[in-house]
């Protein structure tokens, strides 16, 4: 038991040393090569950087063992119990699946480790205007939409570009609305929820949706709930940034009208 | 020592409160609406302590070692003032994080098999190995041009949205002229390239470089390269899809 989980360990780490090898090679030979000097505290970034491999090998290997096999389970559980109230495809039957999809899609993304890392920078470049935290729930409740969406959409068997154009129209619109210091960091928030935690147990969901709505093919309609978790959010914090903008203005009005009388 | 364990008893708490909702969402369906008994519950325990200790490690070296790396690396890149060099390091990094990436592996297989379906190369396992590997060299060059795109952006003070949204007008007319069958695998494409060590690495590299060059503003200017790395995956597979 105790050596299958060592070797177990060892395995994940082997697999996260190498896919950073290649950035670690990148940014060495940038370092010596190009730049010929030692980075400033170069413990600090040994530790920190073995810190981060062990982290993400031990974060990886509870999900797998956690999560993602419950996590999976369910989003099959779910789409079977609905096929079976339902002889045709009805829309309204899997209301389930979709409260599902929008709460798993929120709490996968208030976990995802790359999210909480751009949100940390936010907060530490705006000098605390965008809290990390709120950044974080605005994404999640924008792969939450999202993913709601995207199983709605595998269900009635709507085109996929119909969804996705129509949400490129609207960040269009609210980025020429919003206050332009957060459009930067509002498309970047669009890459980076789809990452370790949010893609196996959303992709699960798609794929085992598609299989057993009748008449949905996995392999056409399965694909698609990464794209909505990837607009969907963009779309929720610039409509965050418009919102906040707004109250600001109307308290600053209302302000200025009680000081005039 | 003193001053790490308290931080470290931080990053725990705040691991606790990240993966609090995962546990309720699980808990809730599994006992209220599909009414099962929980499975296993000691391995399940054991995963999720695993889960919050990596997730505290993970964090607290992101900020003494992942941060404090791109930064200085994108520091010292400013001062040197060659804009040859940062494109070749914009590149390589584009390109080499996501040429191994796993995600894009599995997308790229999937695409060989949705291809071979609707026959646009043979049934053969060759092909599609052959296919889900140019495919591969195809996004990650895609991701090279687009964190070069996105240094330049930064160097010269471009606004981003021009990109973004001339990107977006470019998918949706590809859309109109790409097999069908392919489109669903392209729009997924632009989520897989930005892994969990990547993402902190290339944001500290652009807030970096935004902070290092003058007159540049770091919100303004320092953020955007995952956008660029998420958008040019979805034109290229696109593209890789019309033309074979």
């Amino acid at each position: 038991m105790i050596l299958d989980s060592l070797q177990l360990f060892g395995e994940t780490l082997l697999d996260t040393m190498r896919d950073v090898a290649p950035i670690v090679i990148i940014l060495v030979v940038f370092q010596v090569a190009v730049l010929r000097r030692r980075p400033p505290n170069i413990a600090g970034i040994v530790t920190g950087s073995v810190m981060v491999l062990l982290g993400l090998a031990l974060f990886l290997i509870g999900l797998d063992q956690a999560l993602f096999p419950i996590g999976e389970t369910m989003a099959r559980q779910l789409t079977e119990e609905a096929q079976s109230l339902a002889g045709t495809v009805r829309w309204e039957e899997y209301w389930l699946v979709y409260i599902f999809a929008a709460a798993i899609g929120f709490a996968t993304t208030v976990a995802e480790p790359s999210l909480i890392a751009v949100g940390l920078k936010a907060q530490e470049v705006s000098s605390g205007a965008v809290s990390a935290w709120g950044l974080r729930i605005a994404v999640a409740i924008g792969v939450a939409a999202g993913v709601a969406l995207g199983c709605f959409r595998i269900v009635t068997g709507t085109p996929l570009p119909f969804y996705i154009v129509g949400a490129y129209i609207i960040v269009i619109l609210q980025t020429y609305l919003s206050n332009r210091t957060i459009v930067p960091l509002a498309y970047d928030s669009g890459g980076v929820t789809t990452s370790t935690v949010t893609v196996p147990v959303v992709a699960a969901l798609g794929l085992g949706l598609a299989a057993n709505v009748p008449g949905r093919s996995p392999l056409i309609d399965g694909f698609g709930l990464i794209a909505f978790a990837s607009v969907f959010p963009i779309m929720s914090v610039l409509g965050y940034a418009i919102s906040a903008d707004w109250v600001d203005r109307w308290r600053r009005r209302k302000q200025r009208q009680e000081a005039e009388q | 020592m003193l001053r790490f364990a308290l931080a470290m008893g931080k990053r725990v708490l705040g691991a606790v409160r990240d993966l609090l909702p995962i546990v309720a969402v699980i808990v809730f369906f599994q006992a209220v609406v599909l009414q099962q008994a929980f499975p296993d519950v000691v391995s399940v325990t054991i995963g999720l302590i695993c889960v919050v200790a990596g997730l505290a490690l993970f964090i607290q070296g992101l900020e003494s070692g992942l941060f404090p790396l791109g930064e200085a690396l994108a520091e010292g890149m400013a001062q040197k003032g060659s804009t040859f060099w940062l494109v070749a390091l914009a590149f390589c990094l584009g390109f080499g994080t996501t040429v191994a990436e796993p995600a894009l592996i599995a997308v790229a297989a999937e695409a060989a098999e949705v291809a071979s379906e609707a026959r646009f190369i043979g049934y053969s396992q060759s092909d599609q190995d052959q296919y889900a590997f140019e495919l591969r060299l195809v996004v990650a060059v895609a991701v090279g041009i687009a964190i070069v795109l996105g240094v330049l952006r930064i160097l010269r003070g471009w606004p981003i949205h021009y990109f973004i949204i001339g990107g977006y007008v470019l998918v949706m007319l590809m859309t109109v002229f790409a097999p069908e069958e392919i489109v669903g695998v392209a729009y997924d494409s632009g989520g897989v390239t930005t892994s969990t060590i990547t993402v902190p690495l290339i944001t500290a590299l652009g807030v970096g470089l935004a902070s290092a060059i003058r007159g540049r503003n770091p919100m303004l200017d320092g953020f955007g390269l995952i956008a660029f790395a998420s958008l040019t995956p979805m034109i290229c597979v696109l593209g890789y899809g019309m033309l074979s």
